[in-house]
């Protein structure tokens, strides 16, 4: 197996044209990345109202469930059915689009509501305490605290994506699952699994992307990633000593 | 000012956690909230930033109806220490400090130079300002609750056990900066402790409540310790009362003897059985027995250092356990630059304190009748 896809790599016709790598690469990236950021448009916000009004709890659970459901059948369905009515390319591309935004509300919704619900009620007291309204309180203080478990969430939703874009190839989507698919068609082992080692490949890329923007925008105060000036971080024993040590004065 | 009229919080559960409760907090004045736990000191505090709304009753700052202002503009005037702290977690120190001026729209400079300004002023070093919360020890968290409380500088202050999640040793310190600090502040402060010397050490008032939110007396600390209003007050005030109302009266009139001394490093002349060590600035240092030390110098591990150092402007209480700790049974005394300025007999505070006047009782004291007719309403 392993000359077979080393030949399919080594093969200059792999590498060209508009089946080729590069153009394959940037249409799987492309409708992971649009279909990311439609469904965190959605689930993001929802999400962030769930967990800071404590409303509509059930909406997580009904997206949860909503995982249950079996992305391949939904995605002929749809397009079975809203595809004839819509014009051209789209006909293909939406109802993709939409089953794979689908599929990726469920973990970032869950994610922001989680990072919502589990910011340290002694900071929101206290956020409410100093006088900040309840949109400050969210903006100032519950966001920025729940952006770790949020950026999770957008973590799994982004890997889940990558994986099912494969599959939406059958319906014309393009991307890199035409490789499995046009290698499984000829009995190209080589291609199909190449295919296979590329979608790995731009996964973990792209889990490494969102992993250096996690870095950037979480707090250090949350990671404990954080740069020590002394090692005193935890006990300062010098700062708290008494100033006036030898005299013992009572009232 | 800050007048409490009838408050009374009834939780939906049914709670009543705090019952009728009426009290002024003066302007410019500690006053203390203090009682067992779940006495509902918490509520009554977050009642006056409206954290609690009431369920009858009214809380005014002066004179005005707080509960007709709005309450996040309400917050932004009040300093209010959580707690434990309650720091945000995500934000460095010199931001946890200026949320306040920030939330009034100060200008980034203005609240940097002010934030830092703060962390000087609570004694905190001024490195501390880019760390994270998770990265101070809980006096650092502590201190720092109290800047983010100051920073836009309110004349209100609502404290909530600041000082109880440290050691006793930085508690005393914490409360002594406090003291100092609120001597140069002078703000209206309600304070909410549940341990009875802290209220007597730091209120200008204490009031005591009991479980069941009802106000049981209000005193000056003096006034507490001396006329418990009745016996929940007497027994949470604690045995050794009188003992601690001496820290009140002042100790001058003691006649000081002299004390013959030796500089650590010198060699001991006297034959007396304990002899007094001191530095070069004559700061007392500890006793040694110049019998064990024979014809070398007096080195630091010679000295005996049980006895308490006392203020000879400080308090009988302080000059009482000065001598009674004492090796030499005579107690220490020293300016206020810690310098020795003489010794003072057990017996002679003894004297002292026999011709001190108790502080007088006030029959007509209201609040003070008011709490025994709570007490007898409810058994
Ligand atoms: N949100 C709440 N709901 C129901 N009961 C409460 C609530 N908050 C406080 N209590 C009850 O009210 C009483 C007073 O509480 P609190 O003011 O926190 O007491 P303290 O601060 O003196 O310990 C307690 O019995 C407590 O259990
Ligand atoms: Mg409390």
């Amino acid at each position: 197996m392993i000359p077979s896809i080393l030949e399919w790599f080594r093969d200059p016709m792999t590498w060209s044209g508009p089946g080729g790598v590069p153009t394959r690469l940037l249409e799987h990236l492309w409708y992971t990345v649009v279909t990311v950021v439609i469904a965190a448009a959605i689930a993001v916000p929802l999400g962030l109202w769930v967990g800071h009004t404590g409303r509509a709890r059930w909406l997580v659970s009904v997206a949860n469930s909503l995982r249950a459901v079996p992305t391949l059948g939904l995605l002929f369905a749809v397009s079975l059915v809203v595809g004839p009515y819509i014009p051209g390319d789209l006909a293909f591309t939406a109802p993709s689009i939409a089953v794979l935004v689908l599929l990726a509300i469920p973990p970032i919704l869950a994610g922001t509501y989680a990072g919502i619900d589990a910011v340290d009620p002694s900071a929101r007291d206290a956020a409410k305490g100093v006088g900040m309204r309840g949109r400050q309180v969210l903006w100032q203080v519950e966001l920025p605290n729940a952006l770790p478990l949020l950026l999770s969430g957008v973590k799994s939703a982004m890997l889940q994506v990558v994986a099912t874009a494969t599959i939406a190839a059958y319906l014309g989507l393009g991307g890199l699952g035409r490789y499995l698919i046009d290698g499984l068609a000829v009995s190209d082992i080589g291609e199909a699994a190449g295919g296979a080692l590329l979608v790995g490949l731009l996964a973990i890329v792209l889990e490494g992307v969102l992993s250096l923007l996690q870095r950037r925008v979480v707090s250090p105060g949350l990671t404990g990633r954080t740069a020590r000036g002394s090692q005193d971080g935890d006990d300062a024993p010098q700062a708290e000593a008494p100033a006036d040590a030898p005299v013992d004065v009572r009232g | 000012m800050i007048r409490f009229d009838g408050v009374t919080k009834q939780f939906p559960d049914g709670t009543t956690a705090v019952d009728d409760l009426s009290l002024t907090a003066p302007t410019g004045k500690i006053t203390v909230l203090v009682g067992p736990s779940g006495c509902g000191k918490t509520t009554s505090l977050r009642m006056v930033n409206r954290m609690i709304e009431p369920t009858r009753g009214g809380i005014s700052l002066d004179g005005q109806d707080t509960g007709r202002m709005d309450a996040a503009e309400l917050r932004r005037g009040i300093g209010y220490v959580i707690q434990h702290a309650g720091l945000f977690p995500h934000r460095t120190v010199l931001d946890n400090i200026g949320t306040v001026p920030r939330l009034l729209g100060w200008d980034k400079k203005k609240v940097k130079d002010r934030s830092r300004e703060l962390l000087e002023v609570v004694g905190l070093d001024p490195k501390l300002g880019n760390r994270y919360p998770t990265q101070l020890s809980g006096g650092q968290q502590q201190r720092v609750g109290v800047a983010r409380a100051l920073a836009a500088d309110p004349p209100v202050m609502l404290m909530d056990e600041p000082f109880s999640a440290v050691d006793p040793i930085v508690r005393d310190q914490l409360q002594d900066e406090f003291l100092r600090l609120q001597d140069e502040l002078g703000k209206t402060i309600v304070f909410v402790t549940h341990d009875i010397d802290e209220a007597i050490k730091l209120g200008d008032q204490v009031a005591v409540l009991r479980v069941g939110g009802t106000l049981a007396q209000v005193a000056e600390p003096q006034y507490l310790l001396a006329h418990p209003a009745d016996d929940f007050v007497a027994d949470f005030v604690g045995k050794d009362r009188g003992y601690r109302a001496l820290q009140f009266e002042h100790a001058p009139r003691l006649t000081l003897h002299s004390e013959p001394s030796v500089v650590v490093g010198e060699t001991p002349s006297s034959r007396a059985s304990w002899l007094l060590v001191v530095d070069d600035d004559r700061t007392p240092l500890g006793w040694v027995e110049p019998a064990r030390v024979g014809d070398r110098p007096v080195a630091s591990e010679d000295l005996h250092r049980g006895g308490t150092v006392a203020r000879a402007s400080g308090s009988l209480r302080g000059a009482l356990d000065a001598a009674l700790s004492s090796p030499a049974r005579r107690g220490v005394l020293v300016d206020n630059d810690g310098v020795l300025v003489g010794t003072v007999r057990a017996h002679e505070v003894l004297t002292a304190i026999e011709e001190t006047e108790r502080p007088e009782r006030d029959e007509d004291d209201p609040v003070h009748g008011g709490a025994m007719d709570v007490s007898g309403e409810r058994g």
